[in-house]
């Protein structure tokens, strides 16, 4: 046996990742104390090309293009993160109670999440949009709850396979106790693919935060989003491409990012695919 | 079936019988009556099937919730069976501990073999920090691994499949139960390393006067360790006695075919053949 454990180079795609996402996370974090202009500032002209002014020109009613992509960044990352943090915190404590649950309440659950999953996330955020008015929080919970369930399948599976380990066995003849067991055992054999999911998760959020707010039910005015930016360009897109490329290319930047991160991850894990890379 | 209930028995099982639930229900184990005593080590021997694990695995109240138990099983004073799980945690560890057959499976693979040995001692003796550090060396030794960094802080795959079995049993030994179960705790192993663990499993259990409850389907294995013997065959035990006993004069005709069968392979080894092909290396 060796212990000399050389460190395993980080795969490719891992880098790659958090190198996007810190690129963007940057750009969020700057406009927390810089801004070229303020949101509501309208002194540039309609639809200007790019200049030393306007980084990426100006909209329709002459605000300052980057500023908005800016603000619209910090916001996307914002419901990314909260709505997988939910989703981790709602999914996991689900998937664990089905988990340890008698047959029936397992098998209910089983159910019940199945078909919430079988509704697109999108279509289950507009629900929640619907009941509550469109805001920030409103997106951020319904995002959130709408992963959840997917999280909370693949907890209860995960959790499910680790209990039927022998060490778990094991660990109980010597007297361990069931909630020892969980923070000992259970969660350290979970919290990779976990990570992977989570890290997927992230990004399918930034997404459906875009979708709502493209459609007028996510974040409203007077905050930026990405997903109305989109929406504002829309109509001057021949004239003025750049309204629709720069929160386009901000938006792919996070989610292949996103996917990136999850695919190294795993990549790092799980060392039968470190050794075939 | 005379069962040898003594004064000082630390186990007593009365008629277990072990089936399954649901449709088709199946009995595994039927009328199972044995006793083991304070110190004593007995082995049970039989082919795959024949319910000795699960017979093993009763005793700790750890047998999968699909199967309904029967009958009785004392140990140490406390009724296993229909037993709430708040009754027996106390038990497990202190009253009975148990070594499983594939210590791959029975180690947490993500975490380090100082920290799995510490966790039964810790919770058990309550110890802490440097004594905790030094017990977990301590365990270490016992079972003939070296103490030191390379092994403390190895997961269980970087270790040979000796060495595993030899951390399962540390875990096992931490809390100093009465009884040790050993689930064939050999078979996983080469024959060289299968003869050390035997040894070291008779010298630990002759050292703490523990009892041994032995575990296998290999004959010639059991002779090493135990000293009274229990046949099983189909869940039923079908012959009992002193080790020498039941091996030198089988009444049993399929203990005879289990004896015959280990004798041949031991003869068979000595000639230094097998089958016709020789054995080379």
């Amino acid at each position: 046996m060796s212990t000399a454990r050389p460190r395993r180079r980080l795969p490719a795609t891992l880098v790659l990742g958090i190198v996007l996402l810190s690129l963007a996370a940057g750009l969020a974090l700057l406009s927390l104390v810089w801004l070229p202009f303020e949101l509501s500032d309208t002194s540039g002209g309609r639809l200007e090309g790019p200049s030393a002014r306007h980084l990426l020109g100006t909209d329709t009613f002459g605000r300052d293009l980057f500023s908005w992509t800016m603000v619209g960044t910090r916001i996307a990352l914002l419901i990314g993160a909260g709505a997988a943090t939910i989703a981790l915190v709602l999914g996991l404590a689900v998937g664990l109670l089905a988990a340890f649950a008698p047959g029936w309440l397992d098998d209910a659950t089983s159910s019940f999440l199945d078909v919430l999953i079988a509704f697109p996330t999108l279509l289950l955020a507009m629900l929640v949009v619907a009941v509550r008015s469109p805001s920030t929080t409103s997106a951020l919970l319904s995002i959130g709850i709408a992963s959840s369930a997917v999280v909370a399948r693949l907890s209860r599976i995960l959790a499910k396979r680790v209990l039927n380990e022998q060490f778990v066995t094991a660990a109980r003849t010597s007297g361990t106790s069931w909630p020892r067991i969980v923070l000992v055992h259970l969660l350290p054999n979970m919290w990779q693919t976990l990570v992977v999911n989570i890290a997927l998760l992230f990004g399918i959020a930034v997404i459906t935060e875009a979708g709502l707010s493209y459609l007028g039910l996510g974040v409203p005015p007077p905050n930026a989003s990405l997903g109305r930016l989109l929406q504002e360009a829309q109509a001057t897109v021949l004239s003025a491409p750049l309204g629709a490329i720069a929160p386009g290319v901000v938006i792919v930047v996070i989610v292949l990012g996103a996917n990136m991160l999850a695919d190294g991850l795993r990549a790092h894990f799980d060392p039968a695919l470190a050794r075939n890379r | 079936m005379s069962a040898l209930v003594t004064a000082e028995a630390l186990v007593t099982v009365a008629d277990l019988g072990i089936a399954t639930r649901g449709d088709a229900v199946v009995q595994l184990v039927r009328g199972v009556s044995f006793a083991v005593a304070e110190g004593e080590r007995l082995g049970v021997v039989g082919e795959s099937g024949s319910g000795k694990t699960i017979t093993a695995l009763a005793i700790t109240g750890l047998l999968p919730g699909a199967m309904t138990v029967t009958g009785s099983i004392d140990l140490a004073g406390t009724q296993v069976v229909g037993a709430p799980e708040g009754r027996l945690r106390p038990v497990r560890g202190r009253d009975v501990a148990m070594v499983f057959q594939e210590p791959l499976t029975a180690l947490d693979p993500l975490m380090r073999v100082g920290r799995q040995v510490a966790e039964p001692l810790r919770r058990h003796r309550h110890l802490r920090g440097a004594a905790l550090d030094g017990a977990v060396r301590a365990a270490l030794e016992e079972v003939a691994l070296p103490s030191d960094e390379r092994i403390l802080r190895a997961f269980p795959h970087e270790l040979s499949g000796g060495q595993r079995q030899r951390i399962a049993l540390a875990m096992a030994l931490a809390c100093n139960p009465r009884l040790l179960i050993a689930d064939e705790p050999t078979t996983a192993l080469d024959v060289t390393v299968q003869a050390e663990i035997l040894d070291l499993v008779a010298r630990v259990v002759a050292e703490r006067r523990m009892a041994l409850l032995f575990v296998t389907h290999d004959i010639g294995v059991i002779v090493r360790v135990a000293t009274r013997l229990i046949v099983m065959r189909g869940g039923e035990i079908v012959e009992e006695g002193p080790a020498d006993e039941v091996i030198r004069h089988p009444r049993h005709p399929y203990t005879r075919t289990l004896v015959d069968g280990a004798r041949l392979l031991d003869r068979a080894l000595d000639r230094g053949h097998l089958g016709g092909g020789g054995i080379s290396s």
